[in-house]
């Protein structure tokens, strides 16, 4: 799947939590306040049922869910599909 | 949404309630009078792998899917609902394990946890903080290949017994998850009695004195202990309160029907005044509307859903809502025998009450709930991403 499919359909998810869905692809998601911290969560859960791909222990790292560009790289590199 | 049970599921059921009506709910009110737990009853959940429920296989667990486990707890609530307290918190800290834990971690505890031979308790809240949980006082401060705790921790269900506990700090103002064995040097546990309800939850006060945990305690990573360590703790315990919630309304139900059949008040059962069974026509209609809402639970949960976070939410608080209602009518409808220890409904009550304070109390479910109301609101209005947003709902 392409980075533009992933940031799709990550947009549309996080369109369910913020009211604006037309959210830079850089911006910082948690530091803004635009989530709260049941959002991790509900990210969480997204990324791996939408993605098929586990969340691990290791993977907690807030590089991998601060932003748009964030998370699609992040489901790109888990789900072997970064070019 | 589909409820009907399969076999298994309507055996497992049968073999739950059968332990309740047994074990559980004959010696609940004596234990409650008590404020003890007999570690007799405690083993005994765990040989009959009820404790670890929550684990996979290769841990040693009986494992249940959410539903079988949501029905444990529906059915443990109906019983005790202090003993549907050891359940939540030991299968958070299994949930936490199995999702936060690195290897080594999951390979030392979840095998000692599955089986029941070590308890484990859950230390978010404390004595200044409670639904603020992200701002908890403790504090770790890194020594070496260490961390050293200072702080307390409050309310701490089955913290007299509990073999291990999952300590929230924060290490340099950032929030982080420990365990921390009961023997830890520094750590001070002292009962706490007297209470509301749960009273043989067992519950505890823990002092971390300087606190030495090993680095190699800690869950997940600095940063992440309260948006994703307790979060997944809380989910889960919410889960296992509402269904708990939905028991213990179920006995309202239950101590109620059998009750009105047998009582005589102005020459007639009370069952045949018309006062007498609004009451019960507005408890059996909540005790069915609850039981959908958790099941609804189960089936997001069996998928993994991203909304089963939310539906879990709504299900606790309007099963814990409905449950302190039914107990209070339950009371009334006893009279004043319903103020005696002679019927469980007066524990029912108090414990009820504890129901919509613990894991995020309802003001805490309300203010999520009522936030998402309307961000869903401003989702609908927005016709072009209809479809695009089902993915992961």
């Amino acid at each position: 799947m392409d980075a533009e499919s992933i940031m799709q359909q990550v947009r549309a998810f996080l369109g369910q939590y913020i009211s604006d869905v037309d959210v830079d692809p850089e911006e910082n998601l948690f530091a803004s306040g635009l989530v709260n911290s049941l959002f991790a969560m509900q990210l969480v859960l997204f990324v791996e049922n939408g993605f098929g791909i586990q969340v691990a222990n290791e993977d907690l790292d807030f590089e991998n869910f601060k932003s748009l560009n964030a998370i699609t790289g992040f489901i790109q590199k888990k789900s072997g599909t970064s070019a | 949404m589909d409820i009907e049970l399969n076999k298994l599921q309507q055996a497992a059921r049968a073999e739950f309630r059968a332990f309740v009506d047994e074990r559980v709910a004959p010696v609940a009110d004596e234990f409650d009078r008590k404020e003890q737990m007999p570690d007799a009853l405690i083993r005994t959940l765990g040989q009959r792998g009820y404790l670890g429920a929550m684990a996979p296989a290769e841990f040693g667990a009986k494992t249940m899917d959410a539903l079988t486990w949501g029905m444990l707890c529906e059915e443990i609530g109906r019983g005790s609902a202090s003993l549907l307290s050891l359940l939540t918190v030991h299968s958070m800290v299994i949930q936490t394990l199995l999702r936060w834990g690195n290897d080594g971690q999951r390979k030392k505890w979840l095998p000692l946890l599955a089986s029941g031979d070590r308890i484990a308790a859950f230390g978010l809240t404390e004595p200044e903080v409670g639904s603020d949980a992200g701002n908890t006082r403790t504090e770790a401060i890194a020594d070496g290949s260490d961390y050293i705790l200072n702080g307390s921790k409050r309310w701490i269900s089955f913290g007299q017994v509990a073999d291990i506990f999952l300590i929230f700090a924060h290490v340099d103002g950032k929030p982080a998850a420990f365990l921390l064995e009961r023997h830890a040097a520094g750590l001070d546990i002292e009962a706490i009695t007297g209470l509301l309800g749960f009273r043989s939850a067992m519950l505890a006060e823990l002092k971390l004195d300087a606190c030495r945990i090993a680095a190699g305690n800690m869950i997940g990573g600095i940063g992440f202990g309260f948006s994703h360590v307790a979060g997944t703790a809380l989910d889960h315990g919410r889960y296992c309160i509402g269904w708990g919630a939905l028991g213990l309304l179920q006995g309202c139900v239950n101590a109620c029907l059998e009750y009105i059949g047998q009582r005589k008040q102005f020459g007639v059962y009370i069952k045949d005044h018309q006062l007498i069974q609004e009451m019960i026509a507005e408890m059996v209609v909540h005790a069915r509307a609850a039981r959908l809402m958790c099941h609804h639970a189960a089936c997001l949960r069996q998928r993994g859903a991203t909304s089963t976070i939310m539906e879990t939410s709504i299900a606790k608080y309007f099963t814990s809502r409905a449950a302190v209602k039914a107990a209070l009518d339950a009371v009334q409808i006893h009279g004043a025998n319903g103020c005696s220890d002679r019927y469980p409904v007066a524990r029912y009550l108090r414990d009820a009450k504890i129901l919509e304070i613990i894991e995020g109390s309802n003001q805490v479910q309300q203010l999520i709930i009522s936030r998402h109301a309307c961000q869903e609101h401003v989702a609908a209005s927005r016709p072009a991403h209809t479809e695009t947003l089902k993915a992961g709902s």
